[in-house]
């Protein structure tokens, strides 16, 4: 068995050795995403399993475990973990946990310190909990980030992006319920077989692939209906997770809506916009501004190329260009703002009603500190400039009940009806100034 | 054809029958107890000869609504949006509508840019809400509303939260202040919780129609409404406005399908009896042996009683005058009880103490003289004053010495009483670690009782429910208004009484341990457990305690009485000859009459009660300091906070080549006011500071807050903003500042995304900003460079100035703050040099450099010095201390000090650290444990406290006595 082997500081490190003989526990946020991190990691030789455990034994567990006036991603994150640590399905003399760090100023940033706080109190120690991060905090000898699986982690957020966004499209217009679905799953296959086979993965295939998938979705037979949009903003676990929204994606399409959900790349690219800000604001580091803008133009030219594939091979409404998504929240707040989400969620929220998705939820943590200011503290500003704006703004939380946020979404999509049809048969007026 | 409406709400169900030009039929009106399906049904069967013999339309609404709707396939439509259907209709000249209902508030504006709302999370209730407090002060809510026009003075209660509010009204009620004036002041917090949490700055003005129940049938709700707002003959309260959501919901109805009677009955017959799946707990007991087993083991836990028809001798009186009962024990000289009382006092604690001592001497006749009395809780200084109780002591110590009484190894007390909670550790036979709940777990104990009522169960019955209850229902841990939507939510989905029961039980424990004690496992709280408190009497909360910690612990069969007992002892522990006690005649000539008034000797506005009692004798309550009770001469004890505060409102502001510039007094300039004022005064601005904040202040910008769970500190910036404004000042500068300065204490040097962006959303939501030069450029003085270059960009864009003068006013700028931090040092090294050579002990009132405001602290510095104890803040200590490693992230300034100022003292016996966090502030989720574990580490005792908008340091000042009490302790035993 691997030796435990500790840094200066103290901290457990996550060894070669351990490479070969762990299981590497991570949380899930979005399936189809982390569906293809999971194969990636795999490919480089790591025994990786996304948690999809569900349940209210997992909220329990971060209840006992976490600070409760942590924000609830912390909370739910930490419980999927330790819950399953606890599960006996990993032996827990050969497990390791990893857990995604940012940096920042928000205090995500101590999710990590959070897990290893709980790991002690119930005397799992000896588990080694890995910063799975872009900026270089706390190395592990076991666990390297090479440039190699950053490119290749960029496709899958790419190509998850894609069928993310498309497959919401068609899923709520398919005429053969189940068409989408199964589509989804042929094309996740495929990406993963190619994953699995081809150690490169770094697809000269890849804008072929682009194609085909719109082609793909282009051909799934829909109805012309008219169906209300609702754009899903806000912290990025809520946003993403069902487990931290109470499966909010679900309970809109059952009311017979289009999500819209904002693409993950965008937020890569507003972490990597970040350095380059900070370099003008605070003038310094400028080298590593160069060099982030290098990559930051690696990904922007690939969103363009999925994008490019959209409009020209089907119908779809494509994804907004996230230089016009920087241009649209000029006015509102700078993009020197980056704690959490920062300018991007007012910038999601501006985007969508750019794109004539007016019906937004903006969803947070309960007490979450940066959307005090770039989520609901933006609305009131967004509303006066765009007055057809109907956006309701949802806390999730351990004690948030379901139907609480429920009804208020109701009240969203009630307007969002009453607006669709004074739309097309604008038969009495609203408001109109006294 | 008729149309159907049925309103399902929280707490009542509504069914209106409307004819094709919506006039109205029958109107139906009932509390449903939370059986809501079954409720439904028997309505629907009451109006079967109205609706059998012609089909018609039906919708269902209402928030417990939408489960009946989605099981029986009936039309639902939301509440609000039929709410607006039956405003436009019947009240086409509406411009608003406020409609309040059991736990939901939502606003409607019509014209001027339509637009709907809803309360957040945290907003508490507000039908509901009224209830609570009615129950609280022992009357009818009808009674309520008639003492409310009777009302002289208004008293700020906090707004946001039911839970707030509580704790508010709970010393107020103590202090003897008049009902009618509280009844008043809870109307008047619904009120601004509409205006502020609702309205969120868009005025309510024109023709604005009030709904709902609570508005309905509350005349004094109404006038406070009509009186807030200034309305005049604005304000509607139409006649059935308590149907007008279920008149929505039938007029909406009209385009669904057409339906039968017999249809709709049988849809809600197969709901009603439908079993419906819901996440559900273990029960309490899986057998009758298990239950049995559970009573016997309890029974061993008893005390001993005399006859006080035959006793003679010494007798030792406790008195705990708590926040909503009032105990008392009587007891002999070998710990027997001769007499105890425990009542609701009903918010009026005197008349009950007078008549029982007046009881107490009937019954002791010659035979029995008490030598000596102790009081507690809440009431204990008046209770002290009014009868000349012997001592007066802190709750814990009380409860500590019961608690020996029954386990001399006590290591752990859990008291949970009506509205607070405390636990205890004890270690060497010493307090070493208190903790108290926060608003958030206030009033778990009275909730359950309250629920029993609202249900219409007695306690016991209630209690014997849920011990039954074979699925109990998970109903959260975070806080009573949570756990009320979380019951609704519940009846929604048809959870029996006996579960919702056993529910509130287990809930209340949850939010004990985890939220209050913050326990990890059972051997983090203790082996030797001592649970008290009138809650724990329920059999419920006793065994759901003991399934979560997983041991048996020791229930004494006077739970609810331990704080008397523990006081009775200590009486007997101070035994006198005779005590000071009045005695039966005083008693009969007893008087007491209270007035309330506000202390006009500082800016602290304290509202004093001024109690009189017979002869002219007075006792003064609601006092931070000793000025209003007339002692001029008291010891000046250093108080960093109010140095820090003179410092910074002592700049002198100079005329200046560009004209007047303002800035906020709030938030971080309590950190960089000298930095920017000497930096403006310097570039040829003349800075002009807002006031220093203040309640008043606060309510001026209340309208501009666009998210209610955002800190206090950030929301008295709207205020300062509109102050500068109400100035006329035309230019205003508050910068956003990502980073702090970098003191090198940690990794990296944030702010908090509050205090560095906050400016930003002060632009986006107070319009008046928008005419003025508002400037907040991202600014960042913790590298002079980059500093100079930020500045020199964005002010020479809009004044003539020169990279010269910007890099003069940069060196007066960083003089100016290395000079406050100087004198701030310099003040914490004289502080410790005076402690020392006084004899002493130091208070570390560590937070943020801007709990500095008094309106933030609420005047904390002052209760600590009147206790004769000096204050200092984290920041004069931190620049002596290294950097060190932390188990958490260290990256922000602030937090960097506090680690650092912890460390400081873990080794000085003088030195004692009380951190004071602002609610809501999710970045102390990291610093509060991080600084206990350094303090703990050390055999420091941590104290914590949570500050917000509730202007009530009663919490307070039991945990820094309860901190004293434990010290002395401590030192007793170090000198034995």
């Amino acid at each position: 068995m691997a030796t435990l082997r500790y840094d200066k500081t103290g901290r457990l490190l996550f060894t070669k050795e351990m490479k070969k003989e762990y299981t590497l526990l991570m949380p899930m946020m979005l399936p189809i995403h982390f569906g293809f991190f999971e194969e990636i990691f795999k490919l480089h030789g790591y025994r990786a399993v996304i948690l999809d455990t569900t349940g209210q034994d997992i909220i329990d567990e971060g209840l006992r475990s976490v600070h409760n006036d942590f924000c609830y991603p912390a909370l739910l994150t930490t419980g999927q973990l330790l819950h399953a640590l606890k599960s006996g399905e990993y032996d827990i003399n050969k497990t390791a946990l990893v857990m995604s760090q940012t940096g920042g100023g928000c205090r995500a940033s101590n999710y990590i310190h959070i897990i290893r706080k709980a790991l002690k109190n119930q005397n799992l120690e000896h588990v080694p909990v890995i910063s799975f991060n872009l900026v270089g905090i706390e190395k592990n000898p076991g666990f390297k980030m090479t440039p190699k699986i950053v490119a290749q982690l960029t496709y899958a957020v790419v190509y998850g992006d894609l069928l993310m966004w498309l497959s919401n499209q068609t899923r709520p217009y398919e005429k053969n319920i189940g068409d989408t679905d199964k589509l989804l799953a042929h094309w996740m296959n495929a990406i993963k077989k190619e994953i699995r086979r081809s150690k490169s993965f770094l697809p000269k295939a890849a804008n072929k692939k682009f194609i085909q998938i719109a082609k793909d979705f282009q051909a799934i037979d829909r109805t012309e209906e008219e169906r209300i949009k609702v754009g899903v903003v806000g912290e990025i676990y809520i946003k993403y997770a069902a487990l931290g929204n109470n499966n909010l994606e679900e309970f809109l399409h059952n009311e017979g809506v289009e999500v819209v959900m904002p693409p993950l790349l965008d937020f890569a690219l507003y972490s990597l916009n970040n350095v380059i800000v900070d370099s003008r604001i605070y003038h310094k580091g400028y080298l590593r501004a160069a060099i982030v803008k290098w990559l930051f133009q690696f990904l922007y030219s690939l969103q363009d190329k999925v994008n490019t594939a959209i409009t020209h091979h089907s119908d779809f409404r494509p994804m907004q260009s996230f230089e016009r998504i920087k241009e649209l929240v000029k006015g509102y707040v700078d993009t020197g703002n980056k704690m959490g989400e920062g300018w991007l969620l007012t910038a999601e929220m501006l985007e969508l009603i750019d794109a004539g998705i007016y019906n937004i939820i903006c969803t947070q943590p309960f007490g979450c500190l940066p959307n005090h200011i770039v989520g609901k503290g933006m609305i009131r500003r967004i509303k006066q400039n765009h007055p057809e704006a109907n956006i309701v703004a949802i806390d999730f939380d351990p004690g948030a009940t379901k139907i609480n946020q429920e009804n208020r979404i109701k009240l969203m999509l009630a307007t969002a009806r009453r607006n669709m049809q004074s739309h097309s048969a604008p038969t009495f007026a609203l408001g109109g100034g006294k | 054809m008729k149309h159907v409406g049925v309103d399902i709400g929280s707490t009542t169900v509504k069914v209106v029958v409307l004819d094709e030009q919506y006039h109205i039929l029958y109107k139906y009106y009932a509390r449903h107890y939370s059986k809501v399906r079954t409720e439904a049904l028997q309505v629907i069967k009451k109006i079967r000869s109205l609706l059998q013999d012609e089909p018609f339309t039906i919708a269902i609404t209402g928030s417990a609504g939408l489960g009946t709707a989605k099981h029986t396939g009936i039309e639902f439509v939301q509440e609000v949006f039929a709410t607006r259907i039956a405003v436009e209709h019947f009240i086409p000249s509406a411009d608003v509508v406020v409609e309040l209902g059991g736990e939901d508030a939502k606003i409607i504006f019509l014209t001027g840019g339509s637009e709907e709302r809803m309360n957040g999370t945290c907003a508490g209730g507000t039908g509901a809400f009224i209830d609570q407090m009615a129950t609280l002060m022992n009357v009818s809510v009808a009674e309520l509303d008639k003492l409310s026009f009777s009302h002289q003075k208004i008293y700020t209660i906090a707004s946001r939260c039911g839970v707030f509010a509580k704790s508010d009204i709970q010393p107020l009620l103590n202090q003897g202040a008049q009902k009618a004036d509280i009844a008043a002041s809870i109307y008047q917090a619904v009120v601004d919780q509409t205006i502020t949490g609702l309205a969120q700055g868009r005025r309510i003005q024109g023709t604005v129609a009030f709904l709902g129940g609570p508005l309905t049938f509350l005349k004094g709700l109404q006038e406070r409404f009509r009186e807030s707002l200034e309305l005049g003959d604005g304000a509607i309260f139409p006649d059935d406005a308590q149907y007008f959501i279920a008149i929505g919901a039938a007029m909406h109805s009209v385009n669904s399908p057409v339906t039968t009677y017999d249809d709709v009955l049988h849809r809600l017959t197969d709901a009603a009896y439908a079993k419906t799946t819901i996440e559900t707990l273990p029960p309490l007991f899986s057998s009758k042996e298990e239950y049995e087993a559970f009573q016997h083991s309890h029974r061993t836990d008893d005390v001993e009683y005399d006859d006080i028809a035959t006793y003679q001798g010494s007798a030792y009186l406790g008195i705990d005058a708590g926040s909503t009962t009032t105990k008392m024990v009587l007891i002999t000289e070998d710990h027997k009880i001769l007499h105890s009382y425990y009542a609701l006092n009903a918010g009026e604690p005197i008349p009950i103490v007078l008549e029982q001592l007046k009881q107490i001497y009937a019954l002791c006749e010659d035979r029995i003289s008490i030598k000596g009395s102790a009081v507690t809780g809440y009431g204990e200084d008046l209770i002290k004053n009014a009868f000349h109780i012997d001592t007066g002591l802190v709750e814990t110590m009380a409860h500590f010495r019961a608690a020996q009484h029954f386990n001399p190894d006590v290591d752990f007390i859990i008291d949970i009483g009506g509205q607070d909670m405390k636990c205890f550790k004890i270690r060497n036979n010493v307090i070493d670690s208190i903790v108290l709940n926060e608003a958030c777990s206030s009033g778990c104990g009275s909730f359950i009782e309250t629920f029993a009522k609202a249900l219409g169960y007695n306690i016991q019955e209630f209690t014997s429910l849920a011990l039954r209850s074979s699925h109990p229902v998970n109903l959260g841990s975070r806080c009573t208004v949570f756990m009320n939507s979380s019951v609704k939510q519940a009846q929604k989905d048809g959870a029996s009484v006996e579960d919702i029961s056993a529910g509130l039980a287990i809930s209340v424990i949850k939010n004990a341990l985890y939220k209050v004690i913050r326990a990890n496992s059972a051997d983090d709280i203790g082996k030797n457990i001592v649970v008290q408190g009138g809650t724990f009497l329920n059999d419920a909360v006793l065994r759901s305690f003991e399934l979560e910690v997983g041991r048996k612990v020791t229930r004494p069969s006077i739970a609810g009485l331990m704080g008397a007992y523990g006081c009775a002892l200590i009486a007997m522990d101070h035994k006198k000859e005779v005590s000071s006690l009045l005695n039966l005649e005083q008693l009969n000539n007893f008087s007491h009459t209270s007035q309330a008034t506000t202390c006009t000797a500082c800016t602290n506005r304290c509202k004093l009660t001024i109690n009189t009692f017979e002869g002219g004798r007075k006792f003064i309550s609601g006092n931070r300091c000793e000025r209003p009770l007339g002692k001029t001469e008291k010891r000046v004890v250093p108080n960093m906070y109010e140095f820090k505060l003179n410092y910074l409102t002592s700049f002198v502001s100079q005329e200046g080549r560009f004209g007047k510039i303002g800035i906020p007094f709030a938030l971080n300039m309590y950190e960089n006011l000298p930095f920017y004022h000497a930096f403006l005064t310097d570039l040829g601005f003349e800075v002009v500071l807002s006031d220093v904040s203040t309640r008043d202040m606060y309510q001026l910008g209340q309208h501009t807050i666009p998210s209610d769970t955002v800190c206090y500190p950030a929301k008295l910036v709207h205020g300062h903003i509109e102050n500068l404004l109400q100035k006329g000042l035309t230019t205003i500068f508050y910068p956003c500042m990502p980073y702090n300065y970098d003191e090198k204490k940690g990794d990296n040097h944030y702010n908090c995304p509050i205090v560095a962006y906050y400016p930003e959303l002060l632009h986006a939501n107070i319009g008046a900003l928008n005419h003025v030069n508002y400037y907040y450029p991202y600014l960042s003085p913790h590298d002079r460079r980059a500093f100079e270059k930020q500045a020199f960009a964005f002010f020479s864009e809009r004044y003539p100035i020169t990279k010269k003068d910007v890099r003069l006013a940069t060196s007066a700028a960083y003089e100016a703050y290395d000079a406050y931090k100087e004198a701030i040092h310099d003040f914490g090294y004289q502080t410790i040099k005076y402690a020392e050579a006084n004899d002493l002990d130091i208070i570390v009132l560590a937070g943020r450099p801007y709990h500095v405001d008094p309106e933030v602290h609420h005047g904390m510095d002052k209760l600590i010095t009147s206790l004769s104890l000096a204050v200092i803040s984290e920041d004069a200590l931190s620049p002596v201390v290294d950097k060190q490693p932390s188990t958490v992230v260290n990256q922000w300034t602030y937090h960097s000090r506090l680690y650092a100022a912890a460390r400081y003292i873990a080794d000085k016996d003088h030195m004692h650290l009380v951190q004071l966090v602002s609610f809501g502030c999710g970045l102390d989720a990291v610093t509060t444990d991080e600084v206990r574990s350094i303090l703990e580490n050390e055999g420091k005792i941590y104290t914590q406290i949570k500050i917000d908008e509730i202007n009530n340091l009663g919490a307070a000042r039991i945990r820094i006595r309860s901190l004293l009490a434990a010290i002395d302790q401590l030192k007793e035993r170090k000198i034995k």
